[in-house]
């Protein structure tokens, strides 16, 4: 049995080695100088560390000194990306909770003609695949003028998604209800007993579905880069393609996208260690997106 | 006294709903219908639709491309969901009888939360024919290096494991968290008894998570149909299409060959099979709830 357990803790370890050595890989070789790339390349850390790579990837050094150090030259600020990002993460997680819980809320506990119905529409959504609505609602953000806008990215999901709605429906449909007519005898309407009562309780799956949003919203890549490729309002992702494109020769340049992607990874990173505990506890069946 | 008058909430019930109401039905609803209408036009971003009826169809069915991205995608979802499958099952049954460890819960979710644009210019990098470490590794044990992006034969294998390596740790969560759901004293029973771990595993983990197992391989099998960011960032359907995956046919019909028509006709495709797949979803979204309430 003993045996048993040591070979399981190994496999475990080896799993956990996978996970995070593709990691480490990617910030040693964003702190390698590209002229070593062919040279040094077997040791943990580089033998000539340096910062360069994301000097200029923040936009800090001038075009020549980027060039010479294995850039385009080509304009980036991934600073200005990360802020785009955070924006549109923060946006998107902010109201779509926020509408959403009203949603849920009023076909959990409102009382009105239709109400199944529409709620039956409503998650009907779920049985359509993105790219089906993407294709039209691109065509929609054109003939609005809003390519390139930061309104226009997050309009498709700003408002509601379905599964947001359904999950806070099946959790205010949990909730107590002797509080609320309590609230009820005490002269609250529906907005009252909402704001008062049923907010408050929904601390943990509020949160959750809120974090959720924010990090499948950091993931999105198809949509920004539909409507959003602009360098004004460019997210994380969408300029982390565009970076791989304007590579200077037939080998990208990999140090410098290697700076990116650490960029990249770090907010996901202190999200994790400020929030890791919800986060983990929040799978159970929230993931289902 | 409130329950013995019929409550009706209308007015206030309109104004909880305006704002889903209105996302639903300016970017779900209208765009659904305009997508059906879009599939029998000849519409390509640039003219006003005509009516065409089902030539788009008939033309998807005798389109040897689309057909072959089918297949890819099939392989694709084959190799995908297989070896996360069993790898994610195996790590939950193992967490689940070693440890509670938040901390490992937490690095195993890392590759999930970071988006898949990353991961792929990551493993991009690691997989890179010349300078890669994966064939710095094969050289240092006397292999050749492989092309695992550039050779038709290892690409789909390739972009199936990097997703399997950002996804397991994610799916073994979900799994274990169902696993934790098994009471305790079924194993402490069969230990007494002398059970062996594996055969507890067969006898008890996997019947008891059969719901949750089925539920969590829909929604894997959803995701891993609608396969995109690594491609777009890896290969672009390339060497020789053997990775251009339904997902991304479509997006090169409507966004590199502004054949919208027939875009949205290959959309519908996709459209029926995850119908179908998410149909079977729900179905399961009930019958676990009332199986391990």
């Amino acid at each position: 049995m003993r045996t048993g357990r040591i070979l399981g803790w190994a496999v475990l370890a080896v799993i956990v080695v996978a996970t995070v050595f593709p990691f480490w890989w990617m910030v040693r070789t964003a702190l390698t100088p590209a002229g070593d790339l062919f040279t040094d390349n077997a040791g943990l850390l580089p033998q000539n560390p340096t910062l360069i790579n994301f000097a200029r990837v923040l936009g800090l050094t001038s075009e020549a000194e980027a060039r010479a150090a294995g850039g385009s030259g080509a304009h980036i600020d991934f600073a200005r990306y990360i802020l785009n990002s955070a924006i549109y993460c923060t946006l998107i997680a902010g109201f779509q909770t926020l509408f959403c819980a009203m949603a849920g809320y009023a076909f959990a506990r409102l009382r009105f003609p239709g109400r199944d119905l529409v709620f039956a529409v409503l998650i009907s959504a779920l049985m359509v695949p993105p790219i089906f609505t993407l294709l039209p609602n691109f065509v929609l953000v054109k003939d609005l003028g809003l390519m390139n806008t930061m309104a226009g990215m997050v309009a498709p999901t700003i408002l509601m998604t379905p599964f947001a709605v359904f999950f806070l429906r099946q959790f205010f449909l949990s909730l107590p209800r002797d509080v609320e007519e309590a609230a009820i005898l005490d002269g609250n309407g529906p907005w009252g007993i909402f704001w008062r009562i049923a907010l408050p309780m929904s601390r943990g799956p509020l949160i959750t579905i809120g974090l959720t949003t924010i990090v499948w919203a950091w993931k999105d890549f198809l949509w920004p880069l539909l409507v959003g490729r602009g360098e004004d309002n460019r997210l994380v992702t969408v300029a982390l393609g565009v970076f791989l494109q304007q590579s200077p020769n037939t080998q990208p340049d990999w140090t410098g996208l290697m700076a990116a992607s650490t960029l990249s990874v770090l907010p996901v990173l202190v999200l994790l260690v400020l929030m890791g505990k919800r986060l983990v506890q929040s799978l159970n069946f929230t993931g289902s997106k | 006294m409130s329950s013995t008058r019929q409550r009706d909430d209308r007015r206030a019930a309109w104004w909880f709903l305006i704002p889903a109401l209105a996302g639903f039905a300016v970017f779900y609803g209208y765009p659904a219908v305009r997508g059906a209408w879009y599939s029998v036009t000849d519409y390509t971003l640039l003219n006003t639709p005509s009516f065409v009826g089902a030539e788009n169809y008939t033309t998807l069915v005798n389109d040897g491309k689309f057909w072959y991205s089918l297949l890819v995608t099939g392989w694709y979802v084959i190799l995908n969901i297989g070896s996360q499958t069993v790898l994610a099952l195996g790590v939950a049954a193992l967490m689940h009888r070693l440890t509670r460890s938040v901390v490992l819960r937490a690095t195993l979710l890392l590759p999930w939360l970071v988006p898949n644009v990353t991961v792929a210019l990551l493993w991009m990098w690691l997989l890179d024919t010349n300078l890669g470490f994966v064939n710095h590794l094969l050289t240092a044990i006397g292999l050749d290096t492989v092309g695992f992006l550039t050779d038709a034969t290892w690409a789909m294998p390739s972009i199936a494991a990097i997703n399997t390596w950002a996804y397991t740790g994610y799916t073994a969560l979900l799994l274990y968290a169902g696993m934790l759901q098994i009471p305790q004293y079924l194993y402490e029973g069969a230990s007494i008894d002398g059970a062996g771990e594996w055969r507890m595993f067969r006898s008890i983990t996997l019947p008891l998570l059969r719901p949750v197992l089925a539920l969590v391989l829909v929604v894997s099998l959803i995701g891993s149909f609608q396969i995109f960011d690594t491609i777009a960032v890896t290969t672009q359907g390339d060497p020789a299409s053997a990775t251009r995956a339904l997902y991304y046919f479509i997006y090169e019909q409507a966004f590199t060959y502004f054949k919208m028509g027939y875009a949205a006709a290959a959309a519908v495709f996709l459209t029926l099979i995850l119908g179908v797949l998410t149909a079977i979803q729900m179905r399961l979204l009930r019958a676990s709830r009332s199986d391990l309430a």
